[in-house]
């Protein structure tokens, strides 16, 4: 479904037959950073509203057995429901316009937390007791032992889940464009349209690029975050 | 609500339950492809994933592996394989396989990993051969991990042959994709909810089978 | 008799756990491999029945290469108890005891049979016998593994530090169990443990391991603790400390063995309940 705002970067349409690869890339190059950077937007956001969701959720799961068991039952639930059909029910749930790119955001955060639901409970449940219980013991308030001692320590399995949803949300977001939504998966849909394979080999490759780009910044932001990780131990 | 009602009065409209459009037919067609991609996957995938498992070896190729080709775009594999080997059931199969194909290794290799090594040691040594050893132990007790991993595959492929629609196929995506070409939202909405209780019907079956299926520990 | 001659053990990570080791040990007793974790007594242990093979010399099972044998046919011939019982979580316990007996083509019915009675001998009560492992304490899941050591009646027992991981009261009720069957059954014993005072209860022969395999004293209890090889015996043994020089000391009005440090070990018996000394 070409956008109209395409069309007008398009000045001329090279034909299949007659472009090489590299050349219709570098002809096409700013389009592509166009599709690129909303796909990258797309991508981002539901993975960090996933988090900030999930994490307090998933901290929530681990100490309640009980609820916690009915929480991650709900979660593989939904992540269970498959994407498509979840796109298009969402808008008629919501009477939100079908090209609005707020539902993809939203049906994405919703896999997200559902994904990451499972790895902040595993995480939590991961930090030893006897940590939580000397941090309590040397004084530290109830917020302080979730935030300060809690949480870091959870922070190798977030970190991990994080990743894992960043590759699956960067793969999912090139659905959209069979509602409307454009981005890289826009070179697929045109591509096929047009009989053109190699459109969409560059946009295979792209999402590819795109998501090891985005699975380097969350392992950069960890490792920052983490210094603690990266001392080896004798 | 009432975009619901219409999708629910076009669900309950008899004439939609017949002919090749109707959906006892596309139910039918999406859980036959399901049923094919899965049992090809599975017969290429499981095999390679106990031997991994097993003998301890290419794990690394393995995880390596798994992950690209979940990284790989669903869209742009399926509208590459139609262009490069033409309209018919086998090109879209061979997409849906190759797709279906991480959740099966990662589910076998990691169910046999889940095995206590002690375990598997004591059954040598009261003198199991190999092939004794991974068909009584190993595989026993792996199974609810290769389920698992089965499961994941099955409602990864109904999801999807849902978009595969997209590029000819038949199944119960049509309803979205012809719905969408002309603009007929309850027919897309109505499509998608039968859809979504496949699917959960699917994952219900596998939760019990797991259930039954997993030796008491 | 087994015998291990210069046997030696170099991993395929450079580790040489075992550097040269030669042995003999008798028939119908039992001989304890003692010494701290890394001396290589369970690798020794484990080339009896080819879970390990050497890279040098020879283990011979009367005067048998091992390495001659085919090792499944092997294992299924020894009787191997290991620490965790290692029992199959996914079978009954007569299952995991009639394991061995069918893997060797003993038909099912008779299976049972010997299972049970395998399970009345290591004195386990017969109404477990239909429940899983994961339901059974950790000393009654250890008698299980001596059971389906025992079951298909082999010359040779192999028993990797058995009694290690359950508490000391059980760990005491399962070695004057093994005592009795050995004095009923009298096979042949390899017994590895780092507990120097399970090694001297059980031995019948005692070798003192150190780093590599290398042997430091073998003999019998008695014999080690009457002299000590050197002064690395001395100290495994405790002789260095207190603990084991004793004395008795008269303690209001009763003669009481106490340590070099006065602490009481114990109360002199009288000579009828004398045994002999090895």
């Amino acid at each position: 479904m070409p956008t109209a705002g395409r069309r007008a970067c398009w000045a001329t349409t090279p034909t299949p037959e007659a472009s090489a690869s590299v050349t219709w890339f570098l002809d096409n190059l700013s389009y592509i950073r166009g599709l690129a950077w909303r796909h990258l937007w797309l991508s981002v956001l539901p993975v960090a509203l996933g988090f900030v969701i999930a994490v307090p959720i998933g901290w929530y799961a681990a100490r309640s057995r009980r609820i916690g068991g009915a929480l991650l039952t709900i979660g593989s639930l939904v992540y269970t429901i498959p994407s498509l059909p979840l796109l298009v029910i969402i808008p008629g749930l919501l009477g939100t316009s079908f090209l609005d790119p707020t539902n993809v955001v939203l049906v994405l955060t919703i896999y997200a937390v559902a994904v990451m639901l499972r790895s902040a409970a595993d995480g939590f449940a991961s930090v030893p007791r006897a940590v939580v219980d000397a941090a309590r013991a040397s004084g530290y308030a109830r917020w302080q032992q979730v935030l300060l001692v809690e949480l870091p320590l959870a922070g190798p399995v977030l970190l991990a889940g994080v990743r894992v949803v960043s590759v699956s949300t960067v793969s999912l977001v090139t659905i959209a464009p069979l509602i409307g939504v454009a981005n890289l998966g826009s070179l697929f849909t045109d591509g096929f349209q047009r009989y053109f394979t190699t459109e969409i080999i560059i946009g295979v490759l792209c999402v590819v690029v795109l998501a090891l780009v985005l699975d380097l910044l969350w392992v950069l932001i960890g490792r920052l975050a983490m210094p603690w990780l990266r001392v080896s131990t004798r | 609500m009432s975009v619901f009602s219409q999708a629910m009065s076009w669900l309950s409209d008899g004439a939609h339950w017949q002919g090749d459009d109707g959906f006892p037919h596309r139910i039918a067609q999406h859980v036959g492809y399901t049923a094919l991609t899965v049992a090809i996957a599975t017969a290429i995938a499981v095999p390679l994933g106990l031997w991994i498992g097993h003998t301890g070896r290419l794990r690394g190729l393995a995880v390596a592996v798994t992950g690209a080709l979940r990284a790989l775009p669903t869209l742009g594999l399926l509208t590459l394989m139609v262009l490069w080997r033409g309209i018919g059931l086998t090109p879209p199969t061979i997409a849906l396989v190759v797709l279906a194909i991480p959740p099966l290794l990662a589910g076998a290799y990691a169910g046999l990993e889940s095995v206590d090594r002690a375990t598997v040691d004591a059954a040598r040594a009261i003198g199991m051969t190999e092939w004794q050893v991974l068909g009584r132990v190993e595989i026993p007790l792996a199974m609810p991990l290769i389920l698992g991993g089965i499961r994941s595959a099955v409602l990864q492929v109904v999801a999807t042959a849902t978009i595969a629609a997209y590029i000819g196929l038949g199944g119960l995506g049509r309803y979205l994709i012809d719905g969408l070409a002309v603009r007929d939202y309850p027919q897309m909405l109505a499509g998608s909810l039968v859809i979504v209780v496949l699917a959960l019907v699917l994952d219900g079956c596998f939760a019990v089978l797991q259930r039954v299926l997993s030796p008491q520990r | 008799m087994i015998e291990y001659r210069s046997a030696a053990k170099t991993f395929a990570d450079g580790t040489e756990a075992v550097r040269e080791f030669s042995l003999t040990l008798p028939s119908r007793s039992t001989t304890v491999l003692v010494g701290s974790s890394g001396c290589g007594k369970t690798t020794l242990l484990r080339m009896v029945n080819r879970m390990v093979d050497p890279t040098g010399g020879q283990v011979l099972i009367d005067d048998v290469d091992v390495a001659s044998r085919n090792p499944v046919e092997l294992r299924r011939s020894i009787g191997y108890v290991m620490q965790h019982s290692g029992l199959l979580p996914h079978r009954k316990v007569v299952d995991n005891v009639a394991t061995p007996l069918l893997l060797g083509g003993v038909r099912r019915r008779e299976a049972r049979t010997r299972a049970l009675a395998a399970l009345e001998t290591v004195g386990l009560d017969l109404a477990l016998a239909d429940r899983y492992p994961s339901q059974l304490s950790g000393g009654q899941q250890q008698r299980v593994g001596v059971a389906r050591g025992l079951v298909a009646d082999p010359n040779i027992l192999l028993m990797d530090e058995p009694f290690g991981a359950v508490d000391p009261i059980v760990r005491d009720e399962l070695q004057q169990e093994l005592l009795r069957l050995q004095r009923e059954l009298g096979k042949t014993i390899v017994f590895v443990t780092h507990d120097i005072e399970e090694a001297f209860r059980l031995g019948d022969r005692v070798a003192i391991l150190e780093k590599g395999g290398k042997t430091a004293q073998v003999g019998s209890p008695a014999q080690i603790l009457a002299a000590p090889a050197n002064d690395f015996v001395r100290s495994f043994v405790g002789l260095d400390r207190g603990r084991r020089t004793l004395r008795v000391a008269e303690i209001g009005g009763q003669r009481v063995v106490v340590d070099a440090d006065g602490r009481p070990a114990g109360v002199l018996g009288d000579d009828s309940h004398a045994g002999s000394v090895g």
